[in-house]
């Protein structure tokens, strides 16, 4: 039962990666990451961690990606043009190189841990990992506030009609 | 129970589309997503190990994973916009002014 | 996995799920004659009192009238986004359901996370309005999504915090056990409820739930005085249906969460035979719910509409600083405490 679980979730994921690159109009490229993002969600409530999945879909299908779709809208872009294509025959490297990239990282990890996952000991409730974040990475913590300073002060200052 | 190789090979398929997209993509937009599809692949990693070893480290990085890409998602569409209003185009192969 | 789709647990999900699906929409379509009502005698005329007695076969006449209508597509709009934005923005205000308490056991499922699912698929909703908007091909949808998908990400900030207070009076934020843990009364007469604990963070919640879910004083998005009629202008039949649909039902979730949050969701004093006894934490529920549900009702109806600069400022300048001043002040009385 869970097994089929598993790979509607993964089925769905891949589907939806594959679609982000096969799509001409960046917004179903943008729709169908939202797609792979709420099936990572899934993947990640079998794995037990309920409390990330759904700050996945608050943070970032339902903030982030809503960002993307409102630059999609507001530059208002038509199909992809195919003009200055001079380097397609790249396209044509790129696909096998990436396959046989694949075919190498599949190699090295198609018998790490094939035993079944350990009955876990701290569960990923919100607790859990409140504790975690407040006493052992405090520090990161308090630097990644600092980097949303940062991030926010450069957004806006990119964002101008005069630099 | 599910193994945990089977959520590695996931993430390595999806981080692998991920790449490709960055290849392939000619829409600026095209290869932040194809950044946060890498992203994502990340994360699944993280959490399976999370849940394989019963530590919590790795869901809390995930966190910080997170956070990163907000602040990057944020900054670089800031700078598309700012791309759109002296170009016109959102096509990579046009922004090739520094080229020999 | 055939004897887990068969097995009792599974069928009785199922049952549970379509009682609460079928009770839903009945109710969002009284809610739609009661709105019309009591807007009407607020401004002193009789509202829809024709079809049946008190009007009260109207919604069945609208249903037919929208199930019958001509499925319209504006010239240039894209066809595959045009048909999914209205479910996009129907199935998460159904879904929010699935975890609220109705009484005592009378929940779809119970999560760890409950509340958070409920924050989760309102900012999914957003969704529907922004692509209804952009997939009509027509400048008023365009700018009423626009703003509203602003306006809609600016106050989910305010509406999360908000809670903040409450989740650390309660430690808990699965739904079930933030209702358990306002059982009981003082002195005999006055409820344990968090609106004596948390009056600021209520305040903040329900100016922030209006903007939400699109309601006047923030629906800027769909004014009817200068949109004609926003992101569903070009919608018609079956098609709005399911736009009204959903803003009712993010109304009515948000409503309910608000009751279990601050009012004790299905706490009430409870008397009478045993059969009674049974039903009445539900219609304690559905009492405090209709109390909310009047109040938003009363408010379409008098207050006006804010212009878009002033929603905005208010959003970033004043709630959101008064929301995390809600959050230090609660923490530091719960620390010292």
């Amino acid at each position: 039962m869970i097994e089929a679980i598993f790979f509607l979730f993964a089925a769905l994921a891949v589907g939806a990666a594959i679609n982000v690159l096969v799509q001409k109009h960046v917004l179903y490229s943008a729709l169908s990451l939202i797609v792979l993002l709420v099936s990572m969600s899934g993947l990640f409530i079998l794995l037990e961690a309920d409390f990330l999945a759904v700050i996945n879909v608050i943070v970032y299908a339902g903030a982030i990606m809503v960002l993307f779709v409102f630059v999609i809208m507001l530059l208002n872009l038509p199909a992809d043009e195919d003009g200055a294509d001079r380097l397609r025959w790249l396209k044509f490297l790129g696909i096998p190189m990436a396959l046989f990239l694949l075919f190498m990282i599949l190699a090295t990890l198609w018998n790490v841990g094939s035993e079944t996952l350990v009955e876990r000991q701290t569960a990923g409730t919100p607790e859990a990992i409140g504790r975690s974040l407040f006493t052992d990475y405090l520090l990161p913590f308090e630097v990644t506030s600092l980097l949303i300073l940062i991030a926010l002060m450069g957004a806006v200052v990119f964002a101008k009609k005069e630099l | 129970m599910i193994p945990l190789n089977w959520y590695l090979i996931l993430s390595a398929v999806l981080f692998l589309l991920g790449v490709l997209g960055f290849f392939v993509k000619r829409n600026i937009i095209g290869l932040l997503l194809s950044v946060e599809i890498m992203l994502n692949a990340v994360n699944l990693t993280f959490v399976a190990f999370s849940s394989k070893n019963g530590q919590i480290s790795g869901q809390v990085f995930v966190f910080f994973v997170l956070v990163v890409a907000a602040a990057e998602a944020a900054v670089g569409l800031a700078l598309v916009i700012a791309m759109f209003r002296n170009r016109e185009t959102l096509n990579v192969d046009r922004s090739n002014l520094l080229k020999w | 996995m055939i004897e887990y789709l068969t097995s009792q647990t599974f069928l009785l999900m199922i049952l549970k799920m379509l009682i609460v699906f079928g009770g839903l929409m009945g109710a969002f379509a009284y809610l739609s004659l009661v709105e019309r009502r009591v807007m009407a005698f607020v401004q002193m005329r009789p509202g829809p009192n024709r079809v049946g007695p008190f009007g009260l076969l109207q919604p069945i006449a609208d249903g037919l009238k929208f199930l019958f209508k001509e499925q319209v597509r504006p010239t240039g709009a894209n066809e595959w986004l045009y048909l999914i934005a209205p479910l996009i923005s129907l199935v998460p205000a159904l879904l929010s359901f699935a975890v609220i308490p109705f009484g005592p056991a009378l929940q779809v499922t119970d999560l760890n996370v409950a509340l958070l699912v409920v924050f989760a698929v309102g900012s999914l909703s957003v969704y529907g309005i922004v692509l209804g908007g952009w997939a009509s091909n027509s400048k008023y949808p365009l700018i009423a999504s626009m703003r509203s998908s602003a306006q809609m990400i600016s106050y989910e900030l305010s509406l999360t915090l908000s809670v903040v207070g409450v989740l650390m009076l309660a430690n808990t934020l699965s739904l079930v056990k933030l209702v358990e843990s306002q059982e009981g009364m003082w002195f005999g007469f006055i409820p344990k409820w968090n609106i004596f604990f948390q009056p600021v963070a209520f305040i903040i919640y329900m100016i922030a739930a209006t903007a939400e879910t699109n309601r006047l004083p923030f629906d800027l998005a769909e004014s009817e005085q200068e949109l004609v009629s926003g992101w569903h202008t070009e919608y018609s039949g079956m098609k709005f249906a399911m736009y009204m649909i959903a803003e009712y039902g993010n109304l009515t979730a948000t409503v309910c969460i608000a009751t279990i949050l601050f009012f004790g969701g299905w706490n009430g004093p409870s008397f009478g035979p045993d059969w009674l006894r049974l039903i009445l934490p539900t219609i304690w529920f559905v009492l405090k719910i209709a109390v909310f549900i009047f109040i938003y009702v009363l408010a379409r109806s008098t207050v006006p509409r804010i212009r878009y600069d002033q929603l905005m400022r208010f959003g970033w300048k004043y709630m959101l600083p008064i929301a995390l001043a809600n959050i230090l002040i609660t923490s530091f009385l719960v620390a010292i405490s």
